[in-house]
């Protein structure tokens, strides 16, 4: 084997999940450099990264929960309703009880359960399929924004806004840069060094052929470098800008959710609920607590989401959360999950989100009205899963599935391979 | 017959699929009026062949010549094949289920007159189809309404709308009761009056001996050797030799039992149909298990073996209207299928694609999904010790595959199965309830798992076979329970296991006395 197809199957097709990580950073900077390229220069500057940040998180955490939802088997539609209804609820009880904002923040959170219990109710007891649940869910609970609000807009104070529109403070010595943001770049660059060396570790545990040495070393390099890299951008804004808390609050979900998914029984559960339910149903799998779980933590991912809008636009208003389900189930497509549930990842579905922020944000930044952004949005998705379909049809390579398989759990077969497979497993020999 | 001229002669068949040749230089030569079985074990090329005769695989994606009815063909499509009066019958029915018999077999070739679907016309068509092929149904009958026989029967009436000459089928009878089966053979025998030819593609050697005139035998996609049945003296051996290239000493393994005191007892269990809340699917069953005792449970389709044995793994069939498990002389309660897995119960289903295994899931995976908490902390999943832990069981069970991280989707039938045996042998069972768990599998592979069972029987646990091949059964089971409409009839003990006998209590209502 070459020294190139050694790089690119541990890069690319290797089985440990750094391998993975790295492909996704891969893919990512390639799409930045495009519109770097396309943009002069704007979009890899200090200004814009924030307000990328600042302007997708609540569409980034959405895309983790309708990840989870469609993997079980499931569709969100009501996520931007919830999220607004939420919104409104926090932002009159603030208003009238003086809640302080943690106090506030707890509330919404409450919202978003009591919310969530009521569809994972009608979706995994009554067995009414989540599509029509929350279809209903999308009238309801944008009614319920309109009439809490009387169809109008409440503005919140200044603390609450922190979590949507505020930054790390500035601590320290005058370095030029923020020095939160720097130390949180800092901590990144070892847990990323630590993750390698344990991957090694648990390779040689396995028993498995070890990654080369001078793969990790690449490895290694490249992502330390992003990291260094955007630490700098963020930290290296306006003074009083940094990483925006939004930001650290996605990059905390996206690591819990990640680890849930991956790694716990409880994880485990929804890819095998999604997979084959009477599967999972007659290995002991709790069906309807699997799914009650899921429309549950999204409708509370949801609220969160709301409150980080409305933090952001310092009010909550009749028309917050419009048609964000449409982005959040678009990210998790273009992520690489199948649409029958089973499949898809949480970076999949993160990476699935910035290709459409970055889109968004890049065209805007060329000046394209936002007609024209909608259309090719639209098309984009189109066509990246028409392509992906097409390709696996033919039993061709597969343009995003080689993106997106170091993320996904074992795909769908190609298949002419299935079938070459079927053809070479001869009978074992007869004693 | 066998002097007649040939219908179809594929010569020097090779195809190849990226890194691996599926066929290489194969030959078919059958002749016109026989009926011509194709043997081999999974993975042989058979299914690539049909598929190639049938234009699934189009001319030029394969080298070689096919020659039918004398002139040289090149279907480019099934429609092409089909044309030419080739059809094929697929062991995955091709129904749709909320039809009627008559717009399904007319379906995609519907009668028309001005314009519009001729019913009229279809229906008087039909009556007569069916009367060929010996189906006593109303035609408007919906054809999930009709069991699986009839609905076999639907399709081969299906293929004589179209004017078929050749008829392939693909593993006819793996879904078939014995009756339904017979009056299959029976049905292909008179097409073979009519002149029809066949091409019947089968693992139940019994069946092929009975009614082939000549077999091809496939092995690593060669051909090996084409039989003629009246010359050459076919047995059942004969042909195994040939599939697996020597002789099968014996097609179960060696074993003592070792058989120690009941362990596991169900009592007066009554179980109702989910739907219908007149039908009782079991009628106050009764029976137990000693430990390393193999029982097995022989009944017709739908006599509700599968529905008893769901019912018992907690609750997943039906609903349940009374009786009582006891184990080591303690009543167990059910309720749920942890309840079951809690209690030391394994079922391993019939129809392992469908319920048996989640497909996109990797072998790992797979193996420890039962019991996810044995390789966990706080439920956090050790992934070292689940490598480890299905290691083991690729190794111990001989699963094919190159690693466990390979997606069960890609496995061979037989291998499949060893994963969901390790699967259930990974949450340490004491009673493991497998349901035909040799359907579908070929020779070699089903060797290996009657060792399986009887290493399971050896280690003390007791075992449940539920299978609908009584030779099975009788080669590997203890005892035999007899089930006839929700009803255990009998008990029968190894030594007195023999077909007819069974058969005889598996298709009456009068409970035998218990030897």
């Amino acid at each position: 084997m070459s020294r190139y197809q050694d790089l690119k199957k541990n890069l690319f097709g290797g089985t440990t999940s750094n391998a993975r990580q790295f492909g996704m950073i891969f893919t990512l900077v390639a799409i930045v450099l495009l519109f770097q390229v396309l943009t002069n220069g704007l979009t890899l500057t200090s200004g814009n990264l924030i307000a990328v940040v600042s302007q997708y998180s609540y569409i980034l955490i959405l895309a983790i929960g309708m990840l989870m939802v469609i993997v079980a088997g499931h569709i969100d539609l009501s996520v931007g309703s919830v999220a607004a209804f939420t919104g409104i609820v926090v932002a009159k009880a603030i208003q009238q009880f003086d809640l302080p904002w943690p106090a506030a923040v707890a509330f919404g959170l409450l919202v978003g359960v009591v919310i969530g219990a009521w569809q994972g109710f009608w979706v995994a007891y009554v067995g009414v399929p989540a599509f029509i649940v929350t279809l209903a869910g999308m009238l309801l609970f944008r009614g319920g924004n309109q009439f809490i609000g009387n169809a109008d807009t409440v503005p919140v104070p200044q603390g609450f806004r922190t979590i949507g529109a505020g930054f790390l403070p500035e601590v320290g010595p005058d370095t030029g840069y923020n020095n939160l943001t720097l130390l949180l770049g800092l901590a990144a660059c070892v847990a990323v060094v630590w993750r390698e060396w344990r991957a090694r570790q648990v390779r040689q545990e396995m028993s498995a052929e070890p990654t080369p040495m001078w793969v990790s070393g690449v490895r290694l390099a490249v992502m330390v470098g992003v990291i260094v890299f955007a630490t700098l951008r963020f930290a290296g804004g306006r003074v009083g800008t940094s990483l925006p808390v939004s930001g650290i609050i996605l990059a905390v979900l996206v690591l819990a959710y990640s680890f849930y998914t991956r790694n716990t029984i409880g994880g485990r559960h929804i890819y095998a609920v999604g997979g084959n339910a009477r599967a999972a149903e007659l290995s002991g799998v709790k069906l309807q607590r699997v799914n009650f779980f899921v429309m549950m933590n999204m409708s509370v991912l949801a609220a969160l989401a709301g409150m980080i809008f409305v933090a952001r636009s310092a009010a909550s208003g009749p028309q917050d959360g419009l048609s964000w389900e449409l982005d959040a189930i678009a990210a998790v497509f273009i992520g690489g999950a199948a649409v029958s549930g089973g499949l898809g990842t949480i970076s999949g579905s993160i990476i699935g989100g910035l290709v459409m922020a970055l889109l968004n944000n890049g065209l805007q930044l060329m000046g394209v009205g936002s007609d024209l952004v909608q259309i090719i949005k639209g098309l984009v998705l189109l066509l990246a899963v028409a392509l992906d379909v097409y390709n696996k049809s033919q039993g061709r390579f597969s343009v995003i599935g080689s993106i997106m398989r170091p993320f996904r759990r074992e795909g769908p077969p190609v298949a002419a391979q299935a079938e070459s497979r079927d053809e070479t497993d001869k009978a074992p020999a007869v004693g | 017959m066998n002097d007649a001229p040939p219908l179809l002669q594929m010569s020097s068949i090779t195809k190849t699929f990226p890194g691996v040749t599926a066929l290489a230089d194969v030959n078919l030569v059958v002749r016109t009026g026989e009926i011509h079985a194709i043997c081999g074990e999974n993975g042989a090329g058979k299914s690539t062949l049909m598929k190639i005769l049938s234009g699934v695989h189009p001319y030029g994606t394969y080298s070689g010549d096919i020659v039918y009815q004398g002139e040289q063909v090149r279907f480019g499509d099934i429609r092409a094949s089909e044309h030419a009066g080739i059809v094929i019958i697929h062991q995955e029915l091709a129904l749709v289920p909320g039809m009627s018999i008559t717009e399904n077999i007319f379906l995609g070739n519907e009668p028309r007159r001005r314009g519009a679907i001729d019913w009229k016309g279809a229906r008087r068509r039909v009556v007569e189809l069916m009367e060929q092929v010996g189906l006593k149904e109303d035609p408007d009958t919906l054809i999930k309404d009709i069991g699986v026989g009839k609905q076999q029967l639907v399709e081969i009436a299906k293929a004589f709308a179209k004017d078929v000459r050749l008829l392939i089928l693909d593993e006819p009878t793996a879904a078939l009761n014995e009756a339904d089966s017979r009056h299959l053979l029976d049905l292909l025998r008179e097409f073979k009056r009519q002149g029809i030819t066949s091409i019947i593609i089968s693992h139940k050697l019994n069946e092929i001996e009975a009614i082939a005139d000549s077999i091809t035998i496939l092995r690593d996609g060669r051909t090996i050797e084409t039989l003629d049945v009246r010359v050459d003296g076919v047995n059942e051996d004969r042909i195994v030799r040939g599939m697996v290239g020597r002789e099968l000493s014996s097609r179960f393994p060696d074993r003592t039992p070792a058989i120690g005191e009941v362990f596991f007892e169900v009592r007066d269990w009554t179980v109702r149909h989910p739907i219908s809340t007149e039908r009782l699917v079991c009628k106050n069953s009764s029976f137990n298990v000693r430990r390393g005792e193999i029982v097995g449970f022989a009944g017709l389709m739908g006599a509700g073996r599968t529905e008893l044995a769901m019912s018992l793994f907690g609750r997943s069939y039906g609903v349940w209207l009374g009786g009582h498990v006891y184990k080591d002389g303690k009543e167990i309660q059910l309720k749920s299928v942890a309840d079951a897995i809690k209690h030391g119960l394994a079922y391993v289903s019939e129809d392992r694609k469908a319920i048996g295994l989640n497909l996109l899931d990797d072998i790992k995976s797979s193996i420890v999904a039962a019991k996810l908490s044995k390789i966990s902390r706080h439920g956090v999943i050790d992934q070292v010790k689940e490598h480890r832990v299905a290691e083991e069981y690729r190794n111990s069970l001989r699963v094919k595959a190159p690693t466990v991280d390979e997606g069960v989707i890609k496995l061979s039938g037989g291998n499949q199965q060893k994963v969901v045996l390790a699967k259930w042998m990974f949450t340490d069972p004491d009673l493991l309830i497998l349901d035909e768990p040799t359907r579908g599998i070929d020779v070699g592979a089903k060797y290996e798992i009657y060792g399986i069972i009887q290493r399971l029987a050896e280690q003390g646990k007791g075992v449940i076979v539920i299978s609908s091949e009584l030779p099975e059964l009788i080669g590997l089971c203890d005892r035999v329970y007899t089930v006839f409409e929700g009803t255990i009839t009998g008990n029968v003990p190894r030594r007195d296991a023999d077909p007819e006998l069974l058969m005889k209590q598996m298709t009456s209502t009068k409970k035998m006395p218990t030897p």
